[in-house]
């Protein structure tokens, strides 16, 4: 860290911290004031409620880490059989370096996994939010939900590749080895049709992959 | 998954990109097509920072700034241009230009395309990464609002990749009471196993007897919601409360004259309702 007005470094030992109340006002806090504050360490994860799984939106969610035995497995092995077999989640809090956490435990094939959840000042809800556009005609729903039904599926993530990354990689290679690989150029984006037509297109685009692979 | 090299950014793309998230310009802006329909949208962040943090100050109190410098040659990168560099061996780059990182996406990769349905709890917890809104970036949000309300009916979860800003992303999107939410999620190599991680494996039987004492303590605790109070980050209203208290008693106040702008203040929520807005009041007056 430096003094921005004659860039003099300032070592470890001499930086204090402040919050900055208004601007260029500031309220100086000392180390051991905030370490005051601090909870206390200890080793507890502590259960406050056990809730149905949706109760838990997923807006919450910010890290998962799995949760092992420490000595008895066959109690480890039987709280997680007992969490499925309930199909909850359960609200945990703990500490862990001088800060308190917000997690949800839950059962993940025989194991039991505690994902780190956002504090409530972080999440913003969905449901404080008006949903725009105005109310639809039932055609329309029913052809958005045949289209959907249509591209159903299972959540295979393996089928999903970074393959950006592998262009990126290539792309860079040649370059190093001076060569100049041609790029495609940007193209602005064509749109006009209604959204009826568009979903009529889709059905009808869907069906047609459809026979060829009956065929 | 060991990566070869990095892909180094230059400090004033990360200073740009920190503004970003925070500014009420949109994080991204882009289409979400389904099918052939095409639905142009607004990508806001659904998380805030609720951690207070607290600035560097000198011993005199002083606000500290960090400075970057050209290790070498010892000069302040501020005045000196910077460039993306790809470390292809020890000490050589290659430069990538912002517009080959873009023109690098095929068309198709630039949208995010819902090529398949999932049930909405199909997707582990385990791949979720970071939460983002969805607002519709045209006028009639006609479309917005027919997928929202299908996926909202048919309980199903979209999943797409997408490129954005050099990166490309595996994302799920779900609807939530007519909104469309995006989180990113970990591709399935960036996922380890109990096995790689070194959990036992699990012994045939458990003792009946002890499941079902964990099952009677787990119902006696059953509720059926959270409570956000239990979620609370009481660190940090703890921290605030000091200072303002210290601040009401002109205690260790430090004034500086202040060198930075301030920082604006967004509330997040503002924005997304004037971003959901004009189409949205109308919906909720008819409703």
């Amino acid at each position: 860290m430096v003094r921005p007005e004659d860039h003099k470094h300032v070592g470890r030992e001499d930086i204090r911290k402040g919050y900055e109340i208004e601007p260029g006002e500031f309220v100086v806090i000392e180390e051991q004031e905030a370490k005051k504050l601090q909870p206390k360490e200890s080793r507890e994860v502590r259960f406050t409620r056990f809730v149905p799984p949706l109760a838990v939106g997923n807006e919450w969610y910010e890290r998962s880490y799995y949760v092992g035995p420490d000595g008895d497995e066959s109690k480890y092995f039987a709280l997680a059989e007992a969490v499925r077999n309930k199909n909850v989640r359960g609200v945990a809090r703990w500490t862990m370096r001088g800060k308190s956490y917000a997690g949800a435990l839950l059962a993940y094939d025989d194991y039991l996994v505690l994902i780190k959840l956002r504090y409530a000042e972080e999440v913003l809800s969905a449901r404080e939010l008006p949903a725009p556009g105005r109310p639809l005609d039932a055609k329309e729903l029913r052809m958005a939900e045949e289209l959907i039904s249509a591209l159903e599926g299972q959540f295979a993530p393996e089928q999903f590749r970074d393959e950006y990354r592998d262009r990126l990689m290539k792309f860079v290679e040649a370059k190093a080895r001076g060569k100049r690989p041609r790029l495609p150029t940007l193209k602005a984006r064509a749109t006009g049709a209604s959204v009826e037509d568009q979903l009529a297109k889709s059905l009808k685009a869907l069906k047609r992959g459809k026979e060829r692979k009956v065929a | 998954m060991e990566r070869k090299g990095k892909l180094r950014k230059s400090v004033r793309d990360q200073d740009q990109e920190q503004e970003q998230e925070s500014s009420v310009r949109p994080f991204w802006s882009g289409t979400l097509t389904f099918g052939l329909v095409s639905i142009p949208v607004n990508l806001y962040p659904a998380n805030r920072e609720s951690r207070v943090s607290l600035r560097m100050l000198g011993p005199g109190g002083q606000p500290l700034s960090r400075e970057y410098y050209a290790p070498e040659t010892g000069e302040d990168l501020e005045s000196m241009e910077t460039i993306r560099g790809y470390e292809v061996r020890k000490g050589k780059y290659v430069t990538i230009t912002d517009e080959e990182l873009e023109r690098l996406a095929p068309e198709k990769s630039r949208d995010i395309d819902l090529r398949v349905f999932v049930k909405r709890d199909e997707i582990p917890p385990l791949y979720f990464k970071r939460a983002y809104f969805l607002t519709p970036a045209d006028k009639s949000a006609k479309a917005y609002r027919l997928l929202a309300e299908t996926m909202d009916r048919t309980k199903r979860a979209g999943i797409a990749t997408f490129v954005m800003r050099g990166k490309e992303y595996l994302v799920a999107i779900f609807a939530d009471g007519g909104i469309l939410r995006a989180n990113t999620l970990r591709f399935s190599d960036e996922i380890r196993t109990p096995q790689a991680v070194g959990l036992p494996k699990k012994k045939e039987e458990q003792p009946k007897g002890l499941v079902r004492q964990f099952e009677s303590a787990i119902a006696r605790l059953t509720r059926k919601t959270l409570d956000p109070k239990e979620m609370r980050d009481e660190y940090s209203s703890a921290l605030l409360k000091l200072a303002e208290k210290k601040h009401a008693h002109h205690k260790d106040v430090v004034e500086t004259p202040a060198t930075r702008r301030p920082e604006k203040v967004v509330d997040l929520m503002e924005v997304l309702k004037r971003s959901l807005g004009q189409n949205g009041k109308k919906t909720k007056r008819a409703a």
